[in-house]
């Protein structure tokens, strides 16, 4: 009974480990969306902030600086889906896929220049390099953890209870009645862009300096992806994403803890489909076969100001 | 605003996006303390500096014109596909189970058709689902074929793991494919001729590329097929008009551009490989979109740019040799930021070059 119990626990902070990062992202990648900016490139943003942060936290010996450098990184991408997607209404898709490309090079060319490791940062052993723990120390909850936690009841009031809220999802379903009220578009989706960055660029330093003692390269390994899974598996409401990301880091957990176990009555479940599940799930959603996902209306329409 | 005269439009403007981007590579390479104008030059004799150099940049290319085609072809559809990588993997599967199963019973001259066309059918199929999905059910194909990616992924590595793995093997890969499922090598061929050139990786693969933009040219803009599929492109409401079946139209663009992509198996699993591997499309599914984008979604442009794409990732590996402080991930930075830059901020350029050009009222 006990070990059924410790089991059940272990199982329980090994899902909130590896759903910290989704959450952050997913959260971002909300707010982003709601507004009707698409965002493919929260890989990319979550990959570049993780490798700031451990870059510059195993420079300094500071988690903070590491955290700071990480928010500044992913902001800086943000800002350059805002200038290509807002300002200069490119294909938010296209600009997207350049950003995670870009990352996915650079932040191993600038590693491999600045650390001569092949791409991956020094380990962060010393004290203050990294986050830890708060309160368990057995199940790395560390501060970002409950940032996380903290970002979706605070996702829902703002985006449901505030008046940046409120005109932010009107910039999402129809752009140009927030024009005809003589509020800015453009400055909504900056601002909404601008948060996403935020809470990636937290997602990514907490891969590299809290969950992970450093970076490698790829690290994000397609969560990012997950994280925009979830926005859409949620329906594009904070708490229904908060739900999907907890069940996708869930299978990641049972997934890690099946790795090479047989289960009674199945035989060896292949790793590989608990891994491809949030994907296949999502596409079940969105093929209308489990309730039905839409988007927001005005979503990937770059919006043209009449002069 | 006038709009631009059309040879600004169609030439200048890619011309000074990709200029940009260099700029900015320029900077990030004088960043990591590298001088710009050694590497370029680096980058350039590595390209292009002898027969074999020559002969890998143009196996490079082979692939990047077999993902830009696919991506232009979805692309003339109005349907975005960024699935090049798994359909490409799942391509090389389709080529590679093939060979696996025939090649001990099919000579050469008919082992190859039937791997090539297994490749195609594979591909196409990965990229069946994403447009049955888009067409019927109503889900955006940018979505289901990034997920398509993943689950490609998952997949292979399961096969190759599991079920495919040689006997006795540590690496996750298959057994060697016998004779009949090698391509010739382009050097051997020319060697046979009595030309001397120097072993590189370059295959038959490239004379199947070229048929395919060729073919691709013919079938967008000389076929009523070709035809009906870029009207709902560029309009989908007058495509309805005018009697075409959307559906349908997005299932074949979409199977077209799958088996372009899974073409990539082709050259890499029975050019090079040998057998079926983990990784072998290696971005090059995503830089086909950089590779469509910069050519104008258009075969020749294709060609071209695929060319330039090949230079670099040859280029930029024997630069990765000689300069310790650079790795080859340069390459993808720099794909990277084409992509940015000739897709996303296409348009940044316009604004200065509509003042540059417009016509001046005389004094």
């Amino acid at each position: 009974m006990n070990d059924a119990a410790t089991l059940v626990l272990l199982t329980l902070a090994a899902t909130l480990r590896e759903a910290t990062p989704l959450v952050l992202c997913a959260m971002g990648g909300l707010f982003s969306e709601r507004s009707g900016i698409i965002d493919v490139g929260l890989e990319g943003k979550m990959l570049m902030a993780a490798f700031f942060a451990a870059a510059i936290s195993a420079v300094t010996g500071s988690a903070w600086l590491g955290i700071a450098a990480a928010v500044a990184a992913a902001e800086v991408l943000a800002l350059l889906h805002g200038f290509a997607c807002i300002t200069h209404r490119g294909n938010q898709v296209v600009s997207g896929v350049a950003i995670n490309i870009l990352s996915a090079g650079l932040t191993v060319v600038l590693g491999n220049a600045w650390f001569n490791r092949g791409g991956q940062t020094p380990a962060l052993e010393a004290p203050g390099q990294r986050l830890l723990p708060l309160f368990f120390p057995g199940a790395g909850d560390n501060i970002l953890m409950y940032v996380a936690l903290a970002s979706v009841p605070l996702t829902w009031w703002v985006i449901t209870r505030t008046r940046f809220g409120l005109r932010l999802r009107a910039v999402g379903e129809m752009p140009l009645a927030v024009d005809t009220a003589g509020i800015s578009v453009p400055g909504l989706r900056y601002r909404a862009v601008l948060l996403c960055g935020l809470l990636s660029g937290l997602a990514g330093a907490y891969l590299s300096i809290a969950q992970n003692a450093g970076f490698g390269r790829d690290m994000t390994a397609g969560q990012g992806f997950i994280a925009l899974a979830a926005v859409i598996f949620g329906k594009w409401r904070p708490f229904p994403a908060f739900g999907a990301c907890l069940m996708f880091g869930l299978l990641d957990a049972v997934a890690i803890r099946l790795q090479g176990v047989r289960v009674p009555g199945i035989g060896e479940v292949p790793v590989q489909l608990i891994q491809a599940l949030p994907y296949l799930l999502t596409m079940f959603l969105l093929a209308g076969f489990i309730g039905r996902a839409i988007a927001p209306k005005a979503v990937g329409v770059p919006y043209e100001k009449e002069h | 605003m006038k709009p631009l005269p059309r040879w600004a439009d169609i030439v200048l403007m890619p011309l000074i996006n990709i200029a940009l981007a260099f700029v900015i590579v320029g900077i990030i390479v004088a960043v990591i303390g590298v001088d710009p104008g050694k590497a370029l030059k680096l980058l350039v004799v590595g390209a292009l500096g002898s027969s074999e150099s020559i002969g890998y940049t143009l196996y490079y290319a082979t692939n990047f014109i077999f993902t830009g085609l696919a991506v232009a072809v979805a692309f003339h559809a109005g349907l975005f596909n960024i699935g090049g990588e798994g359909q490409a993997y799942i391509g090389g599967l389709g080529c590679g189970l093939a060979i696996l199963a025939l090649d001990r019973y099919l000579p050469a001259w008919a082992m190859i058709p039937v791997a090539v066309a297994a490749a195609a059918l594979f591909g196409a199929a990965w990229a069946a689902v994403p447009a049955w999905l888009q067409a019927w059910r109503g889900s955006h194909i940018v979505i289901t074929t990034i997920m398509f990616n993943f689950v490609a992924s998952a997949l292979m590595v399961y096969l190759l793991v599991n079920v495919l793995i040689a006997p006795g093997s540590m690496t996750p890969q298959s057994r060697n494919f016998a004779a009949s499922g090698k391509l010739p090598q382009v050097h051997e061929l020319l060697d046979r001729l009595g030309f001397q050139v120097a072993p590189s990786a370059l295959n038959l693969s490239i004379v199947l590329a070229i048929a395919c933009c060729f073919l691709a040219w013919v079938f967008l803009w000389h076929t009523p097929w070709g035809y009906a599929l870029r009207t709902m492109g560029h309009n989908p409401d007058a495509a309805i008009y005018a009697g075409t079946n959307l559906r349908r139209m997005t299932m074949l663009a979409m199977c077209l551009s799958g088996a372009l992509a899974g073409f990539v198996g082709v050259n890499e699993l029975m050019g090079v490989h040998q057998r079926i591997v983990l990784d072998f499309p290696a971005g090059y599914g995503f830089a086909g979109i950089a590779v469509s984008l910069m050519g104008r979604n258009h075969p020749l442009g294709i060609v071209l740019a695929a060319l330039l794409f090949g230079a670099l990732q040859q280029g930029g590996a024997e630069l990765a040799f000689d300069v310790p402080t650079i790795t080859r991930e340069m390459v993808v930075v720099i794909q990277g930021l084409v992509i940015l830059f000739c897709g996303a901020l296409a348009h940044l350029p316009r604004p200065w070059l509509q003042y540059l050009l417009a016509p001046r009222a005389e004094p």
